[in-house]
């Protein structure tokens, strides 16, 4: 059975937030709330460096461990979801995540703390698949579908893997092996030209 | 005189039902519901071609074949970027 993972390439990711905007289309998520964002450090530095952050689907989830309410379940492809029926808003989950995934809407009536929305790896929630009702909830249900995550599918340098981890770790291991630097990289070619182009004769 | 109170009267209804909410009370009639399995069915109008719903191992086949698709070395016939440099 497949555990569903990300990988962010953090050599690879450009900062061009196609994955936050991908998700935010894809699930028509509320204003105020993201699923993924995009980290930098070292921002304006040569050499920063960029990855893209959501829930990490963990084996051992921390949010898990903590819910009151005990609203978060794992399925058979070890996706961390959880029932907004259940959920009663408390926060305690976004204190544990090391990630800083869990979100909470605050454009609520009277601005209150809304219930807890995450990623869904596009897996949606407990309603019934594809169901208007988990749209309105969770967002589009994409792995019912026969589709990975609209965010990794989407990204243009191919920086974020999703899928099974088996899979995903062997792409990701593979082009570590085989890249160097330079007109070696990948797509340089295609940017700069060969490297015996434009050299005078 | 009847037709203009009736119109004040919609036109209150739409101007209230602006200010409510939807209720967020929990049911715990629903709490700890299964969920369904991701192969098993959907409501989508918007499957992905190349395998049937109910079907474990074509929905598997399906994941890892999408998954392949992240992966420019298995989809370009370009040979791999170290042979390509020692062959310049």
């Amino acid at each position: 059975m497949a555990r569903m993972k990300f990988i962010c390439d953090a050599e690879r990711c450009i900062e061009c937030n196609g994955c936050v905007t991908a998700c935010k289309a894809e699930h028509d998520v509320p204003w105020g709330v993201n699923r993924r964002r995009v980290v930098t450090l070292n921002d304006g530095v040569p050499g920063e460096k960029s990855i893209s952050v959501a829930c990490m689907h963990c084996s051992d989830a921390p949010c898990m461990a903590v819910c009151p309410v005990d609203c978060f379940y794992r399925t058979d492809e070890g996706v961390v979801l959880h029932d907004k029926d259940v959920c009663i808003g408390c926060g305690y989950c976004s204190y544990a995540c090391p990630f800083g995934a869990p979100q909470f809407p605050t454009n609520g009536t009277f601005g209150l703390r809304g219930k807890m929305d995450k990623c869904t790896f596009c897996a949606g929630g407990p309603e019934v698949n594809g169901s208007q009702a988990e749209y309105e909830k969770y967002g589009r249900n994409r792995l019912s579908e026969g589709k990975l995550p609209a965010c990794a599918e989407m990204c243009s340098t191919k920086a974020l893997l999703g899928g099974d981890g088996d899979v995903v770790s062997d792409i990701f291991r593979n082009r570590v092996l085989l890249r160097g630097k330079g007109s070696e990289v990948w797509g340089w070619g295609t940017a700069y030209g060969k490297p015996t182009q434009g050299t005078k004769s | 005189m009847i037709m203009r109170s009736t119109i004040a009267m919609a036109m209150m209804a739409v101007c209230v039902s602006g200010c409510g909410d939807k209720a967020q009370t929990i049911d715990q009639s629903r709490a700890k519901k299964a969920d369904g399995k991701a192969w098993e069915s959907s409501q989508s109008a918007y499957m992905a071609e190349g395998w049937k719903a109910g079907d474990q191992a074509a929905w598997e086949a399906q994941m890892r074949g999408r998954a392949q698709g992240q992966n420019e070395y298995s989809r370009s016939a370009a040979p791999p970027p170290v042979a390509a440099a020692a062959s310049q």
